[in-house]
């Protein structure tokens, strides 16, 4: 049978797709425990979600939640720090420790079978981590030699030039790394101090998906954590009141990097947050203007211009006002164009090229037809998971999110263009060389541009 | 632990290569061609993966780029080149299976009537722009070209990075993209592989149809290099880059991709810095804190491999204490191998990953590339559970045999690369390398 190559196929029928049933419990200390079947690989994932990050920082130690997180591993229980590697190692598990803006999550895939031993090693490094003086002084060092790297790192100066100058002050105005100076300052006690503030039963969810039944994922967590006993030790704040952050001095800054082989851009400002009720036409949104590959900006800047290897633009959803920002790289002599670019696509959104019908549907349709995917290893799906006990969304979000997204029309996308893209507020941040940069920064017109240090 | 397909070869030469998995409305389409930067020549270098850019511009019944049509069906996708292979891949919802077969059979087919001189030279743009970001821009970024261009001849096709001398980039033209699609991009020169919610049946009956008429083509030759004369003396390099603490890199070359000691070595690498209590970290960062970080690898590849470790100075410590510290281990492995304990470690995260290669039927790594890997390597998709093996028949004995005869304490390409206009940081006797 010839292929008719006339036109492209067309797609079939959908096939029907049961998203993962999460059953939840919660322990009588207040640990809420939600599990997933997941029984396609003989496998566990283990997920532990305390809603504290680096936001919960003092304004005095930025950097604490985050070098917390980091010494949870560095001895536990009755284990050593080298100890509890030598045990992760012994069941093949992976472990990822992050601690984001707004939490801290260990991450766990191991073997079925060590779905106990996994669980007690989560629990011994949440709740009994040791947080010894010499494990303490290594880790520090280790955090201050990464932030001597990141000196010269364009992607990571570019980063913290802009969550500082957007944010200032805000609890999210800096990067979980924090500072050279106030990791310095840092002693051993504040670590503890923060931990009996921040992790604390009724504040953690442990999400538990993989080849095992409810029951038996449910009994194994539960037969883990059930003798947590500790009670909070001080408050955190809820990013729900924190205060809005002031406006940047400036629209435009540059970090000078002599010499640079590429100017390393970000755009933006605070947009919205994840808990906003128009969430999904923010997405379909940002899809439609950098949000993938065939977005307006990635066509425009690279496809068209050759000016960089790609263009994207996100909100990064918190579950304060997180930013909305364009990332990329591009070439220096083409620094000035590719911002007046990106600059005239995001305003072009909002005014005389709205978004039609067909960059509508594909939005949704790249949205929605992609979902399942999500959903394929149980890693992935108890990040998912996590997602809905960060953000309080509802029990039936998964199996909601393709309606609510087929739902929305072009005015609906337009609107959420409008309301949280705002390109009088945009702030730009270039990491490249001043010199044969400044002229043609000057020429876009968005007033001085302001030098930031590398601190 | 198995990955289980069925083969089938079309008339044409096209292998087809099916992996059933039904647990998501999702397919895997996942297509190798054996060419990579390996079959470029010296003043052409960084063309394969040039070309590889190209294939996602359109082809001649669907010329408004590759990527619309499939991310609006809810594809992600996706491509890479190696020095070995390029592979292309859709992960596609299962209703669009025909979508992904068409417009990968049409750029196989069909893509020379699409190319144009301004596709071409916005790729080229492109590509210079992965090149400043990925390897120019970025700290340590040029360290890789100068530790291959030591290890290989300059004729050796291992000699350059599959990203290319900007240079050769700047050089390429739209002719040579026709003769290089005429000599790799042919039924015969690939793999196909289909996996996920898809009958095995039904998938073979569409690979023939999208792809059975596609001419052939002639198979080519295989690349034949000398296998490299380790060095009997180190040879000691010097590179000067934008980056705060100096850092150390050993590379010896090592058994290729599926030879014997290939496996053993990478466990090696396992024993070395996988972990805190692995032996360079242990040593070097944990208790003798002189590096900020310590990775060891096996790089398999199919002509030849080289095994690298890489350590970075702690502030105030020197690369000679960090190049004793590793030295002082290497012979204490070479001398006394493993013991059980750490085998035993090294094995169980082993077997970990290969369970963790089963989670996923598309992308990079997952089922379906896998399946091409093995077919494409081995003539055999069938080599998971004997890949595995390799894996667990390995013993102390065989571990140390390897890393005595492979990682000799002579015969190493060592590189210094220290911050810009402090060479003496570098080891003794380092000779300045120019690459960029």
């Amino acid at each position: 049978m010839a292929v008719d190559r006339s036109r492209l196929p067309s797609l079939g029928p959908e096939r029907p797709f049961r998203f993962p049933e999460i059953r939840r419990a919660t322990l009588a200390n207040g640990v809420r425990v939600w599990t997933v079947e997941h029984r396609q690989v003989p496998l566990i994932a283990i997920l532990a979600l305390v809603p504290v990050g680096a936001s919960s920082d003092p304004s005095n130690r930025p950097g604490l939640a985050a070098i917390t997180g980091d010494m949870l591993d560095e001895g536990a229980g009755d284990r050593s720090a080298l100890e509890v590697n030598e045990a992760l190692g012994r069941i093949g598990a992976q472990l990822d420790l992050e601690v984001g803006h707004d939490a801290t999550v260990l991450a766990l895939t191991t073997l079925q079978r060590y779905l106990p031993r996994g669980l007690e090693l989560i629990r011994d490094m949440l709740v009994r981590p040791r947080f010894e003086q010499r494990e303490f002084d290594r880790v520090r060092d280790l955090r201050l030699n990464r932030l001597l790297q990141m000196k010269d790192m364009p992607p990571a100066l570019a980063d913290r030039a802009f969550t500082q100058l957007l944010y200032r002050n805000h609890p999210y105005g800096h990067l979980p790394i924090g500072s050279e100076g106030a990791l310095r300052s840092l002693v051993i006690r504040d670590i503890g101090a923060f931990h009996r503030r921040a992790f604390a039963p009724a504040r953690t969810t442990v999400v538990a998906v993989g080849d095992a039944s409810h029951e038996e994922l449910g009994a194994a967590v539960a037969a883990a954590f059930e003798g947590w006993a500790a009670e909070p030790d001080g408050t955190i704040a809820d990013p729900d009141t924190f205060p809005d952050p002031t406006a940047p001095a400036s629209r435009l800054a540059i970090v000078h990097r002599a010499g640079a082989a590429q100017s390393e851009l970000r755009i933006g400002h605070v947009a919205l947050p994840r808990k906003a009720p128009d969430y999904h036409a923010a997405l379909v949104a940002n899809m439609v203007l950098g949000g993938q590959f065939v977005s307006r900006i990635n066509m425009n800047l690279r496809e068209d211009k050759g000016y960089t290897y790609g263009a994207r633009t996100a909100f990064e959803f918190r579950r304060a006002p997180g930013p909305f920002v364009l990332h990329a790289s591009v070439q220096s002599d083409a620094t000035a164009d590719a911002i007046r670019e990106a600059l005239g696509e995001i305003r072009a959104i909002r005014t005389d090229r709205p978004i039609t019908r067909s960059e509508l549907e594909l939005g949704r349709a790249s949205l929605t037809r992609g979902y399942p995917r999500s959903f394929e290893t149980a890693d992935q799906i108890a990040r998912g998971a996590a997602q809905l006990a960060l953000y309080e969304l509802p029990d039936d979000y998964f199996s909601t999110f393709i309606p609510k997204v087929l739902a929305l029309d072009e005015a609906d996308v337009t609107a959420a263009a409008v309301k949280h893209i705002d390109p009088a507020r945009l702030l730009s941040v270039v990491v490249g060389d001043r010199e044969k940069l400044l002229t043609g920064l000057k020429g876009l017109e968005l007033g001085d541009v302001a030098d930031v240090a590398v601190q | 632990m198995n990955l289980s397909y069925t083969k089938h070869t079309l008339p044409n030469g096209l292998d087809v290569l099916i992996h059933e998995d039904h647990a998501v409305p999702i397919v895997a389409v996942n297509l190798w061609y054996h060419v990579g930067s390996k079959n470029e020549v010296p003043g052409r270098t960084g063309f394969a993966h040039l070309f590889e850019h190209l294939m996602f511009e359109g082809s001649q019944h669907y010329d408004r780029g590759y990527f619309h049509p499939l991310q609006e069906a809810g594809a992600s996708l996706n491509g890479s080149t190696n020095a070995d292979r390029t592979n292309y891949w859709e992960v596609v919802p299962t209703n669009a299976l025909d979508l992904a077969l068409w417009m990968e059979s049409d750029r196989m087919g069909y893509l020379l009537p699409a190319l144009t001189d301004a596709k071409f030279a916005n790729q080229r743009d492109v590509v210079l722009n992965e090149r400043r970001q990925n390897y120019e821009n970025r700290p340590y970024g040029l360290a890789g070209m100068a530790i291959v261009s030591a290890l290989y001849a300059a004729d050796h096709p291992y000699h350059w990075l599959t990203i290319g001398a900007a240079e050769d980039i700047q050089a390429a033209r739209i002719d040579d993209v026709r003769a290089f699609f005429q000599r790799y991009y042919h039924p015969r020169n690939a793999s196909l592989a289909l996996a996920g919610d898809i009958d095995a049946e039904q998938g073979l009956a569409l690979a023939e149809q999208y792809f059975g008429e596609i001419p052939a083509g002639e198979k080519p030759d295989p690349v034949i290099v000398p296998p490299p004369q380790p060095s009997r003396q180190d040879v000691r390099m010097v590179l000067e880059d934008r980056v705060e603490l100096p850092r150390l890199y050993l590379a010896w070359h090592s058994p290729g991709l599926f030879k014997d000691g290939d496996a053993e070595l990478d466990l090696v690498a396992e024993v070395l810095s996988s972990g805190k209590t692995s032996r360079l970290y242990r040593a070097l960062v944990y208790e003798q804190r002189i590096a900020t970080e310590v990775a060891a690898s096996q790089n398999s590849r199919e002509a030849g491999s080289f095994f690298q470790i890489v350590a970075t100075a702690a502030p105030g410590r020197t690369l000679a204490e960090v190049e004793r510290a590793i030295a002082k281990e290497m012979a204490r492995l070479i001398e006394r191998g493993p013991t059980a304990a750490e085998l035993e470690r090294c094995l169980a995260q082993a077997e970990a990953h290969f369970l963790f290669r089963l989670q996923t039927v598309g992308g990079f790594g997952g089922k379906s590339d896998q399946l091409n890997a093995y077919n494409t390597f081995l003539g055999d998709p069938g080599y998971f559970a004997r890949d595995l093996e390799r894996y667990r028949s390995a013993t102390p004995v065989l571990l140390r045999a390897a890393a005595e005869t492979h990682l000799t304490p002579a015969g190493r390409v060592i590189l210094s690369v220290v911050p810009r206009g402090r060479v003496a940081l570098a080891l003794p006797g380092s000779q300045p390398v120019a690459v960029s």
